[in-house]
């Protein structure tokens, strides 16, 4: 795999503000998921031959982050948090409204490529609780009712 | 009531740019740093102010900043930066900061590093904080503009560049030095103190790394000195301080309140009480790794010495409630898979014994309790303390199943007497 | 200062952590992620101890002691009941998600982990969850991969990748799904993975070749013994059992390899066990070509009379004492080394530079406490592969004693040293004849030709002292690069210059001595050291003899001569129709050797000699150090000897003498000092053949190995007589004396409660230091102070390539060029198909691309390579791998036509 013109140029902008080209890993990696949805095995050496690093020093930082999807994700990525104040609130409604919409667990895909369902630790909006992200917008105060409108603005 | 830090932050308004924030007398405190005092200067006011660290550690602000190694042979590169990965469950605060006002962030930042004599500054923003991200580089190119950043701030010779840098995941990029290791390219595993980030930080050079509602407390201390600063506060502690409430009670949400509060103000003038048909069986003070208080709490103020002597932590200040009818086991399940997962992995205790917690906390709810278990559960509340483990994310991750075990006993009992989660028919 | 441990007060040294430093006083603690050529981290947190703040504090805290530095007055406790149950609650954690593979697993036995459970008490298992599972890797033929046994300590790629600077190995993912493997199944790229076996303290990395014929480590027979395959003599353990040499496992000598071995080393012993092996004397032209020793004896007797006139070829890879043991069969004036005129020559030019003793011969440790390195024109990477990992401490040390300076940080915590040195590195300057893996921790490469190389050497040496004549026509280029690196060898207290004879050009080697000397003023201790192709080039050298050229004149002006050809094929020396022309002109030709080969194709008797696993003996490495390796097991049958011993027994039937006293090597070594005494000291290298400690031998065997005497009940139930070694002060059995001998005599670590190799520990003076009683092996040269010898002046030409001719160069392989470690099937899995190497424009002027097939006509005869652009080779020269099996001897550093098609004019 080749990074294209503007992936590099984005690095680039990113490697000149660090004394290493290896301390701009995790920036080539998310521009990389920016354009691609994911990392890929080739995208993971395409970087490590761009960053003079060995694809076993970028896969090491890689698969470190869970927001570097090293598989394949759909068109939109549902981002539900599971963490303590949305657990008071009631995620597990919204994820059983989920798992009834969509057909899919957390950590799936939807066959059709549209969703892929994750986990978030807290989202930083326990005040609005349960909350989710789907791509990048955040979604407050969400009922079990509301999910099917939610999701359906998404192809 | 002064509110310094939010009295320009309305919910239904976009944030002040830049010439707006100036109006509000927005970075003045940048040109009375930089013209005016010296460095050392700044480092004093705040010093006296008795601002703590807002991050969790509470830890004196002036005087962490006095450990950096400043004169003719201190390092020529020193980097400040601003903790935005507010990812403690719970926790809530520097979004409103972050969303509401980032200039007055920038404006501390600029003064912090002119204190220490830093020249490059980060803002380490979550992943998840899109709309501060968007906010931030706006304001980020609006201050290079006006020449807040850049070279020869304001014709002081002090120049200051700052980058935001945003994260992709991980509770322990929140973590001090696992946040240089994640700026740095690397996993965020934590380092060993000593060395502090002072003296080896980021790259290896003199880092500070402070809490964003932290470095917003500071233009204010500068404008109107440390004495105004401690009169806010109802404590020994500093300043005001924002403070949350989540869980089923009417009005969850954030305000900016004195420090050393009471529980009982918080929780029924501003969050307006326990919601109807539920009433209060515990509170985690701070966020997720603070220990549970009780509603025999209610009246202790709510500051860093305070809680401290109640048996639990100010931590972050956003309280989590629980309500009587959400099991204490679940609850303390739902922790420590949370902790269990973030783990980084580098050291034993924390690596293999959270997840061993979980398990056993999923099998009481289950019904597949033993007697064994309270003890196994025991063990890991004494064992997984501060200095058996490497950084403190396992110790604060046994800090709401310690104080579970002796507030609740009770319900983790009937789980293995009566083979399964007594609440199940509540909820 | 003093420490005060469990209230009893100890004098410990400053600058360690409390871990190291309760080890160093036999203090057991258990520790899993602290190694001593690692440092400590404070990961695996299984070597808490207790510290008190003062002798009021009765509770005190838990500490990491490898992570607290020994400080004056300190008070702590090691059997403090909550330490205790800390430490042992480490071991339950790691236990959760153990398997129990212990009766299948290869580490059981010597495995750390045992021992450190066992050690903290830890026996009852409380977790009834599932465990995590991995999928297990392809990691090479060396290295096997059992993920599921991990216990995550970081040892692995804290070794791999900061000490070997290996970059294919890493841990993923996070929490407890760590994992440590390679980002996808391969091949593991550095040359030192083997050492993964020994720093792996459970059974995750274990030695894939052990498991082709699996034994305990107690059930093993062992023996203190000296790796063959390369100059630098590395101290290994070989162990045994049915007959097969079964492992090589490192020997810890502080001043030589430390704590690990290169892979060659490691896994290049099966040639021992090949079915190549010559196990009967042959006597060639007869009806049955085997004979036995009577057959043999009296067919030699004839040949070996006076009346024919003997010559002895000795050889580098053999031991001192068959080397001697020849010279005295043939006489001084008829003992030739086995070894062509250039190698003869360069070798002795070493060896008198060395013997002088005008300049410090550095030892591999010395090397890796330098500040500033030169490698001039050797690849060490290949050539002597542990003095290239000594060369990259060097760097990374010298680094961080640099960043340390005004911090109050110890030299043991590692990763804040790291994170302190960032890219900081020591001086090091790499100029070779192409690009090395050491390049990338290089300050300084330069590529060129040898003469070249070695022009740029007496620059170096001119700008050092300026007295030196100045090179003419250097370019200002590299007339900058000389001067940097003069400067930085100036600049340093302990530099060392490196070169070597892998490129058959002696103006190498003159031009680093040059810069050694012109360095070795006033307080500098200036290093020189030269890397030699054999593990004892310089032992033959020493013995001053003139080289295979010379004797091959010799017996074409005599006639009637018989040939005693000392364990060398000498078609690895010569090209094929001088070695054909010198065998037949000989009357009569006899070889000792343990392998079958071309020259043993063609010689007329063949006397099978025993291996180095089957041999007592002594080698001179490179450092002029002499040291003894012991037999680890008896040949499978009476016909194998050691050369020495054939030989001694052939000048007896000579000079019908010899009184029938069996003899030992401590008299032959005896003689040797007397003769030659260049080799004064070396029959003290170790204790004589009759060395007892208080009575006793010492044990080649642990004493709980099994079936000794059962092992041999398929042929006869009545229990044999153990061997008897009248060699050494070793024994065949696990009777003897079980306490600790002497640091060259060590057959193999153990201590009570310590069956893992980090049983080291117990034998060293203190963690990390030498062993007690001092490292094995005696020095033969020491730094004469005396009139320093003259500088060498003549520097050489410039290189110009040939219109129509390429210098013809070797490149050496680790895998492929050693004559012996081939024969284990794992190096030769990674040993390169031949090829030859070019410059991007020669091979344009050839019209050739990579892959295209080259014709090189050398010595008369055609070979056809396919190519291999290298463009930072210098226009002129080519490369063709050395020493391949098969391959024939080519004559380096002459001059050979090339074509792309056959049949050169």
């Amino acid at each position: 795999m080749i990074l294209s013109d503007t992936e590099t140029k984005a690095i680039d902008h990113e490697i000149a503000l660090v004394p290493y080209k290896k301390a701009a890993v995790i920036e080539a990696l998310k521009i990389v998921q920016q354009h691609h949805g994911w990392v890929s095995d080739e995208a993971v050496e395409a970087i490590a031959g761009y960053l003079d690093m060995s694809p076993a020093a970028v896969d090491s930082v890689a698969t470190f982050y869970n927001l570097i999807f090293r598989k394949p994700v759909g068109r939109h990525v549902i981002l539900l948090c599971d963490s303590i104040s949305c657990y008071v609130m009631g995620y597990t409604k919204l994820y059983e409204g989920l798992q009834q919409h969509l057909k899919i667990k957390f950590g799936e895909t939807t066959p059709d490529g549209r969703f892929t369902l994750l986990p978030n630790a807290c989202l930083g909006c326990c005040d609005h609780a349960p909350a989710l992200i789907i791509d990048e917008e955040l979604y407050k105060d969400v009922t079990a009712e509301r999910l099917k409108e939610i999701l359906a603005t998404y192809k | 009531m002064e509110h310094p830090l939010t009295k320009n932050i309305h919910p239904d308004r976009p944030p002040l740019n830049l010439p707006e924030y100036e109006q509000t007398g927005g970075y003045a405190a940048v040109r009375t740093a930089v013209k005016n005092m010296t460095p050392q200067e700044v480092q004093l006011r705040v010093k006296d102010s008795n601002l703590k660290g807002r991050g969790g550690a509470g830890f004196n602000t002036g005087m962490k900043w006095s450990f950096v190694p400043m004169g003719p042979d201190a390092p020529k590169t020193k980097y400040l930066i601003a903790n935005a990965d507010e990812m403690e469950p719970g926790t809530f605060k520097d979004r409103l900061l972050l969303e509401g006002n980032p200039h007055q962030l920038i404006e501390g930042m600029i003064v912090a590093a002119y204190a220490i004599q830093a020249n490059i500054s980060y803002i380490f923003l979550r992943w998840a904080y899109k709309k501060a991200a968007e906010l931030i580089r706006k304001s980020i190119a609006e201050a290079y503009a006006k020449g807040y950043l850049g070279k020869n701030i304001l014709g002081s010779g002090f120049c200051l560049d700052m980058y935001l840098h945003t994260g992709v995941g991980r509770y322990m990029c929140g973590e001090e030095t696992a946040l240089l290791n994640a700026l740095e390219g690397k996993r965020a595993t934590p380092r060993a103190k000593p060395p502090f980030p002072q003296i080896s930080g980021l790259f290896g050079k003199p880092t500070i790394v402070n809490n964003v509602e932290t470095f917003c407390c500071v233009p204010h201390i500068v404008n109107n000195g440390a004495e105004w600063f401690k009169s806010l506060s109802h404590s020994e502690d500093g300043g005001t301080k924002i403070y949350g409430v989540s869980g089923k009670v009417n009005r969850p949400g954030a305000w900016e309140l004195p420090m050393g509060i009471t529980m009982r103000e918080l929780l029924e003038e501003y969050a307006g009480g326990m919601k109807n048909g539920f009433r209060l069986k515990g509170i985690l003070p701070g966020g997720a790794s603070t220990d549970f208080l009780t509603a025999q709490h209610l009246d202790i103020k709510m500051d860093f010495t305070s809680v401290a002597a109640a048996g639990s932590r100010l931590g972050t200040g956003t309280m989590i409630v629980m309500d009587d009818a959400t099991c204490p086991v679940g609850f303390v399940h739902n922790l420590q898979h949370f902790f269990a997962q973030e783990s980084c992995g580098w050291c034993t205790p924390c690596r293999e014994g959270l997840p061993w917690v979980e398990k056993i906390l999923l099998s009481l709810e289950k019904g597949q309790g033993r007697e064994e278990d309270m003890q196994l559960l025991q063990m890991h509340t004494q064992l997984l303390g501060p200095g058996n483990t490497f950084c403190a994310l396992a110790p604060g991750a046994m800090e709401p199943l310690q104080s579970a075990l002796k507030y609740f006993r009770d319900d983790f009992e009937h789980h293995i007497t009566e083979k399964g989660c007594p609440y199940n028919s509540i909820r | 200062m003093t420490i005060y441990i469990d209230n009893k007060p100890y004098e410990v040294p400053a600058g360690k952590n409390l871990l190291e430093t309760c080890l160093s006083l036999g203090i057991d603690l258990p520790y899993f992620c602290w190694h001593p050529a690692l440092g400590s981290v404070g990961a695996c947190r299984q070597c808490a101890v207790k510290l008190y703040k003062d002798k009021e504090d009765t509770h005190g805290r838990i500490v990491m002691s490898c992570m607290e530095g020994a400080k004056d007055g300190l008070l702590l406790s090691v059997a403090d009941a909550g330490a205790k149950a800390f430490r042992k609650q480490i071991i339950e954690w790691l236990m959760t998600n153990h398997p129990h593979d212990c009766p299948v697993c290869d580490e059981g036995g010597s495995c750390h982990l045992q021992d450190m459970t066992v050690m903290t008490g830890h026996d009852y298992r409380r977790f009834q969850y599932k465990k995590r599972t991995h999928i297990n890797q392809y990691l090479g033929p060396f290295i096997h991969h059992e993920m599921n046994r991990c216990i995550q300590c970081y040892r692995c790629v804290r070794y791999y990748r900061d000490y070997a600077g290996g970059d294919d190995l890493n841990v993923f993912a996070a929490h407890h799904h760590v994992y440590f493997g390679r980002e996808k199944d391969g091949i593991l790229e550095s040359p030192f993975s083997g050492n993964l076996a020994e720093v792996c303290p459970t059974g995750v990395f274990t030695d894939k070749t052990l498991k082709e014929h699996y034994t305990r480590k107690w059930d093993l027979t062992m023996a203190p013994s000296v790796c063959p395959h390369c100059s630098l003599g590395c101290n290994i353990v070989a162990g045994e059992r049915y007959g097969k040499l079964r492992c090589i496992g490192n020997r810890y000598n502080g001043e030589v390899n430390g704590y690990f071995l290169c892979d060659k080393g490691r896994f290049g012993y099966e040639f021992v066990n090949s079915e190549n092996r010559l196990v009967k004397p042959i006597i060639r032209n007869r009806t049955v070509e085997a004979a036995d020793e009577t057959q043999l004896v009296s067919h030699l007797g004839p040949l070996l009379s006076h009346s024919h006139s003997l010559i002895g070829i000795g050889s580098p890879r053999a031991s001192v004492e068959s080397n001697f043991a020849l010279m005295q069969l043939v006489g001084k004036e008829n003992f030739y080394q086995g070894v062509n005129n250039d190698e003869a020559y360069l070798n002795q030019r070493v060896a008198n530079i060395m013997q002088y003793g005008a300049l410090h011969t550095p030892s591999l440790k010395e090397i890796g406490l330098a500040d500033a390195v030169l490698v001039l024109g050797e690849d060490i990477w290949n050539t002597a592969p542990m003095m290239a990992l000594a060369v990259r401490q060097a760097v990374m040390k010298t680094a961080a004693a640099d960043a340390l300076q005004h911090t109050s940080l110890p030299a043991w915590h590692d990763m804040a040293v790291r994170e302190l040195v960032q890219d900081g590195k020591g001086f090091l300057a790499s100029c070779t004849v192409i690009p090395s893996p050491l390049d990338e921790i290089s300050s300084c490469t330069h590529y060129a030709a040898p003469d070249d190389l070695a022009r740029m050497g007496f620059a170096i040496a001119h700008y050092i002292e300026p007295s030196l004549p100045p090179v003419p026509g250097l370019d200002n280029a590299l007339a900058e690069k000389a001067k940097i690196i003069a400067k930085a060898l100036q600049q340093a207290k302990c530099p060392v210059v490196i070169s070597g004879t892998s490129a058959y050009n002696e103006a190498l080697i003159k031009a680093a001595f040059n810069i050694s000397l012109a360095l070795d003023k006033g307080e500098k201790k200036a290093m020189l050291s030269y890397v030699l192709p054999e593990c004892n080039s310089l032992g033959l050298a020493m013995m001053q003899a003139p080289s295979l050229e010379t004797a091959i004149g010799r017996v074409q002006r005599e006639k009637d001569t018989t040939l005693i050809i000392l364990e060398h094929d000498i078609y690895r020396s010569l090209p094929p129709s001088t070695a054909d022309a010198f065998l037949s002109h000989c009357k009569n030709s006899i070889v000792l050797d343990s392998l079958h080969n071309r020259t043993t194709q063609k010689a007329q008797v063949l006397i099978p000699a025993a291996t180095f696993a089957e041999a007592d003996g002594t080698l001179v490495n490179n450092e002029g150090r002499a040291q003894r390796f012991y037999q680890v097991f008896m040949p499978a049958n009476n016909y194998i000897k050691e050369s020495w011993r054939w030989l001694w027994k052939m000048k007896a039937l000579r000079t019908a003498s010899g009184n029938g006293h069996p003899l030992h090597p401590d008299e032959l070594l005896a003689q040797l000092e007397t003769a030659l005494p260049q080799f004064e000291g070396i029959s003290r290298v170790s204790p004589p053949h009759d060395f007892r400690i208080h009575g006793e031998p010492i044990p080649r065997e642990p004493h709980r190995y099994s079936g000794r005497t059962a092992m041999l009940a398929n042929i006869a139930v009545s229990e044999p007589k153990p061997l008897q070694d009248g060699d050494s002060p070793l024994s065949y059995t696990m009777e003897g004396y079980q306490g600790m001998p002497p640091s060259s005599m060590i057959p193999f670590f153990w201590a009570p409660g310590w069956n893992s190799i980090q049983s080291v520990n117990k034998y060293q003076q203190e963690t990390g230091g030498p062993l007690r009683g001092g490292d094995p092996g005696l020095r033969l040269f020491e730094h004469k102070n005396g009139s320093p010898p003259a500088f060498f002046k003549d520097t050489p030409e410039a290189f110009t390539a040939l219109p129509k001719k390429w210098l013809l160069l070797p490149r050496f392989h680790i895998f492929g060029s050693g004559e012996l470690s081939v024969y284990s099937a794992s190096v030769q899995e990674l040993s390169p198909e031949p090829y030859i190497l070019m410059s991007k424009h020669d091979a344009d002027q050839l019209g050739a691309a990579n892959g295209s097939v080259i014709t090189l006509k050398e010595g008369g005869k055609e070979y056809s390579f396919p190519l291999k652009i290298e463009e930072a080779l210098s226009d002129g020269i080519v490369l063709v791998p050395a020493g391949l099996q098969g391959m024939v001897a080519f004559s380096w550093g002459t001059w050979a036509l090339l074509s792309t098609q056959k049949n050169l004019v």
